[in-house]
C-alpha cells in the first residue's frame, strides 16, 4: 500500500536541529568528503576573484564607492523607499510592504491563490530562504520549485543550503547523482535511465526536468539584487539563465525584495554590476542581468509585485556600528576566502547566511535569544580576511566584535558568569604591572614544577581541557622577562 | 631616511612573551641595543587589552588602555615583537575610551597608538635599517600572522629584515596568508576548528623541510608549534626577533 503524499515538495532539513557553532562544527569537521569540496571550490573561486579585481585599475576606488552608496541609501532609506514606491507603482509595479517574514509569506500565497496557481518556479534567492518561504508556500497546498542548479540539487535532497552562491557545494558529483536518481521522478520528469556522475549528463537531466516545470508555471518568484530608486527598476543577476526563464515566461512574476537593496541611481548601479560578478564568481560580468521597469505588453510578465521587505533591517540600521553590514550585496566572496567557513562548510552557522556575513548578519537580523545565534560572532578567529575582499568595505572584524560585546552584556545582564568572572579578573590583572608581577610569580613556580617539559592533554580544568585537546603548550620558562630586566639592565650588570 | 641613533626606546613587551617566553623580549632589547637603542622597559606596563576587548568585554579592557597611556606616554617610540599587540593599540584603544565615555583618555590613547610601533617597523621605518647583522644558517619558512599582516599592516619588512640574515634560507610556505586559528580566546570557545586550522598550517609548514617556522607574533607560533608538537613533526617556532638578534658569536 502506498501511503498519500502529503507533501508537494520535498521536505527540507531543518535549521532547527542544528545545534549552536561550537557543537555543530565537530562533526562537520569530520566529514572528509565536505572539507575537500570545499577547500577545492573556495580556493577557485577566490583565485578567479583576485584575477577579476585586478584587472579593474580603481578597484579600491570602486569598493569605497559601492560602500558609500551604500550608506548613503541608508541614511536616507525613508525618502528612498518612497522614491522607488512611487516610480515603480508608475511604472506599473504593485509594491507590497512586508514587516516581516510571515507578512511576505502571505502576500506571496495570497498572489498565487488569488491567480488560482498551486504551484510557481523560483529564482535563487537568499531572501526567500531567509524567510522560509517554500515551507511557508508548501503549508498552503502551493509547491515552490527551485529551478537553480544548485538549489535544485539541495530541494531535491532535502537538504540545506551551505553557500551564498553555491548552495549546494558540500555536495559532489556522486551525491548529485545518487540525489537525482532517486527523486526526480517523484516530483516531475526522472532522470534518465542509468545516468552517470557526469557533470554534462546531471546537467541536462536537471535541464529536462526543469523545462517541463517551466513551460506549465503561471507564475514566478524571485528576490532582487537592486532596486533603482530613481526609475522604479528591478534588477536581478543571475549565472545560468534559468532565472531569465522564471522572469519571461510567466504571466505573473512576484519579487520578494529586503528594503536595503536600493540604490539610487542608474548611475549608481553601474559600480555594482561592475564589483558584484568579479567578486562572486570572478566573471567579469553577469551572464545574465535582467532589468524591469514595469510591465510591457507582449512581453516578459504582465503583473509585477515587489514585496519590500524589513524582517530586521530597521534594527540592523539603528545600531551605528552593525549597520554597515547591510552594505552585503551577497557576493559570499567573505565565504570563499574565510578559514573557518572552508573547513566546517555552512550548515554549522545554523542560518541560511553563513560565513562571515552570517556570523554579523544572522544575530543582527534575528537577535540574540537564541544560543545558536549568540555563539555566531565568536565564530570566528578575526583574522580578517574577509574585511580584504569585501566589495563594499563591510568592516567585519570591527562588528564582530562589537556583536561579541552585545552577546557579553546579553549574557550577564541576568547573572554573573564564570567567563566574566575570568575576564574580570584578567582585568585586574592587566591595570597594573604590580599586579601582572604577582601573577607571574605564580607561573615561575609553574616554570618549576614541569622543569622544562611539554604540557600535554589535561583533565577537566576549562581552559587548558580545550586548548590541550589537539595542541601541547610548550615549557613554562622559570624566569620571566620582569626578572630578566631587574638582573640585567636594572641594576645588573649589562 | 637617514638612521637613527641613540633613541629612547620603550620595550613594550606584551603579556604574553613577558610571561611564557621571555627569549622573545630579550631578543629584542639585545637586537635593539646592538642597533644603538636606549631601551627602557616601563614596569607598569602589562597588556594591550586584546583578550578582554575580542571576547566582548570592554569595561574589563577599558583599564588596560588606562594603563598603556600612563605607563607609555612620555615616550616618542613604544616598540613591541607583535603586529597583534600593537594593531590591537592602534585598533581598538580609542573605541574602548568612546566605550568609556572617556573623550580625555581617547585623544590620549590615540596619540600614544600613533607611537607605538611593531618591531620589524620601527626598524625599517625609523631606524631606516634593513640589514641587521644577524647571523642564522638554518632553513627557514616565514608565516605572516593576521594581525600583523591585515591590521598593523607590516607589509614585506618582516621579509625584508629576514632576508638580509646571513646563512638564512628563506622558503616559501604554502597557503601563507590564510591564518593559522589561535585567535585568542577563539583557540579555546572554538578549539575544534582551530586545531583544524592550525594542523593544516603545520603541514605546509613542515611539507616546505624547514628546521624553523617564524613570524612576528609568538601566540601563533605557541598555538603552530603545538599542534606539530602533538603530532610529533619536526619544525621549531621561532620569533623573527630570535632571528634578527643571532649573530656569530651566538653560534660558537
Amino acid at each position: 500500500m502506498t501511503a498519500t503524499p502529503t507533501r508537494r515538495t520535498p521536505e527540507p532539513g531543518s535549521w532547527l536541529g542544528i545545534p549552536a557553532f561550537p557543537k555543530a562544527a565537530p562533526g562537520e569537521l569530520a566529514n572528509e568528503t565536505q572539507r575537500r569540496n570545499l577547500r577545492h571550490a573556495t580556493t577557485t573561486i577566490r583565485a578567479k576573484r583576485v584575477v577579476r579585481a585586478s584587472e579593474v585599475p580603481n578597484w579600491e576606488e570602486l569598493r569605497t564607492a559601492g560602500a558609500q552608496i551604500k550608506d548613503r541609501v541608508g541614511r536616507h532609506l525613508d525618502e528612498y523607499l518612497v522614491q522607488a514606491e512611487e516610480a515603480m507603482t508608475k511604472a506599473g509595479i504593485t509594491v507590497h510592504w512586508a514587516r516581516d517574514a510571515a507578512d511576505a509569506n502571505q502576500i506571496v500565497a495570497e498572489i498565487a491563490k488569488a491567480k488560482g496557481v498551486d504551484e510557481v518556479v523560483k529564482i535563487k534567492s537568499m531572501v526567500t530562504q531567509e524567510i522560509d518561504l517554500n515551507e511557508a508556500l508548501e503549508a498552503e497546498g502551493i509547491a515552490a520549485w527551485e529551478t537553480d542548479l544548485a538549489e535544485l540539487i539541495v530541494q531535491l535532497g532535502h537538504d540545506l543550503p551551505s553557500h551564498i552562491l553555491v548552495p549546494a557545494i558540500h555536495r559532489n558529483r556522486d551525491e548529485v547523482q545518487d540525489i537525482f536518481t532517486r527523486e526526480m521522478g517523484l516530483y516531475g520528469t526522472p532522470a534518465p535511465e542509468g545516468i552517470s556522475n557526469n557533470p554534462e549528463e546531471l546537467a541536462a537531466a536537471a535541464r529536462v526536468h526543469l523545462r517541463e516545470k517551466f513551460l506549465r508555471a503561471k507564475m514566478a518568484v524571485s528576490g532582487g539584487n537592486f532596486i533603482v530608486a530613481e526609475t522604479g527598476t528591478l534588477v536581478i543577476v543571475e549565472s545560468e539563465g534559468n532565472g531569465r526563464m522564471c522572469l519571461t515566461l510567466p504571466e505573473t512574476l512576484v519579487s520578494v525584495v529586503g528594503i536595503e537593496k536600493l540604490v539610487p541611481t542608474l548611475e549608481d548601479l553601474e559600480v555594482f554590476l561592475k564589483l558584484l560578478p568579479r567578486s562572486s564568481t570572478g566573471e567579469r560580468m553577469n551572464p545574465y542581468t535582467s532589468m524591469w521597469t514595469g510591465v510591457t505588453e507582449g512581453d516578459g510578465p504582465q503583473d509585477l509585485h515587489v514585496i519590500l521587505l524589513d524582517n530586521g533591517r530597521s534594527n540592523v540600521l539603528s545600531d551605528p556600528e552593525g549597520r554597515a553590514a547591510l552594505r552585503c550585496i551577497r557576493c559570499s566572496a567573505c565565504l570563499n576566502i574565510c578559514p573557518v567557513y572552508e573547513r566546517v562548510g555552512g550548515h554549522a552557522y545554523g542560518n541560511p547566511y553563513p560565513g562571515p556575513i552570517g556570523a554579523i548578519l544572522g544575530p543582527q537580523l534575528r537577535g540574540m535569544e537564541d544560543e545558536r545565534d549568540r555563539a555566531l560572532p565568536f565564530a570566528s578567529s578575526l583574522c580578517g580576511a574577509c574585511n580584504e575582499v569585501c566589495p563594499v568595505r563591510i568592516p567585519f572584524t570591527d562588528i564582530l566584535v562589537h556583536l561579541r560585546h552585545k552577546v557579553v552584556e546579553y549574557k550577564t545582564a541576568k547573572h554573573p558568569t564564570v567567563e566574566q568572572g575570568i575576564m574580570k579578573g584578567a582585568g585586574w590583572v592587566m591595570a597594573d604591572g604590580s599586579h601582572l608581577a604577582t601573577v607571574q610569580a605564580g607561573e615561575r613556580i609553574g616554570g618549576r614544577v614541569f622543569r622544562g617539559k611539554w604540557l600535554g592533554p589535561m583533565g577537566p580544568i576549562p581552559i587548558a581541557k580545550e586548548w590541550l585537546k589537539g595542541r601541547d603548550l610548550e615549557p613554562l620558562p622559570t624566569q620571566n622577562f620582569r626578572q630578566w630586566w631587574k638582573k640585567n639592565r636594572e641594576g645588573g650588570q649589562r | 631616511m637617514a638612521p637613527l641613533t641613540g633613541a629612547k626606546v620603550a620595550l613594550f613587551a606584551t603579556c604574553i612573551t613577558d610571561t611564557v617566553k621571555p627569549s622573545v623580549p630579550i631578543a629584542t632589547v639585545k637586537l635593539l641595543e646592538r642597533l644603538g637603542c636606549r631601551v627602557e622597559y616601563p614596569a607598569k606596563q602589562t597588556c594591550c587589552g586584546q583578550i578582554m576587548t575580542n571576547t566582548g568585554y570592554f569595561d574589563e579592557a577599558v583599564p588596560t588602555v588606562r594603563n598603556f597611556v600612563e605607563t607609555f606616554g612620555e615616550y616618542d617610540y613604544i616598540v613591541a615583537p607583535s603586529g597583534s599587540c600593537v594593531g590591537s593599540v592602534r585598533d581598538q584603544h580609542t573605541m574602548l575610551a568612546r566605550h568609556a565615555g572617556d573623550a580625555g583618555l581617547e585623544k590620549e590613547a590615540g596619540a600614544v597608538a600613533a607611537r607605538t610601533y611593531e618591531l620589524t617597523e620601527f626598524i625599517v621605518d625609523v631606524l631606516g635599517v634593513t640589514d641587521v647583522g644577524a647571523y642564522f644558517p638554518h632553513k627557514v619558512t616565514y608565516h605572516p600572522s593576521c594581525h600583523g599582516l591585515r591590521i598593523t599592516r607590516v607589509g614585506d619588512r618582516p621579509e625584508r629584515l629576514l632576508s638580509a640574515v646571513e646563512g638564512i634560507e628563506l622558503v616559501d610556505l604554502p597557503d601563507a596568508r590564510s591564518c593559522c586559528g589561535f585567535g585568542g580566546t577563539f583557540s579555546v570557545k572554538n578549539s575544534d576548528v582551530s586545531i583544524a586550522m592550525a594542523t593544516d598550517k603545520a603541514n605546509n609548514a613542515v611539507s616546505t623541510g624547514a628546521e624553523y617556522i617564524t613570524g612576528g607574533d609568538h601566540a601563533c607560533l605557541m598555538n603552530i608549534g603545538g599542534v606539530a608538537h602533538r603530532n610529533g613533526q619536526h619544525i621549531t617556532p621561532i620569533h623573527l626577533v630570535e632571528i634578527l638578534a643571532a649573530t656569530k658569536e651566538d653560534a660558537r
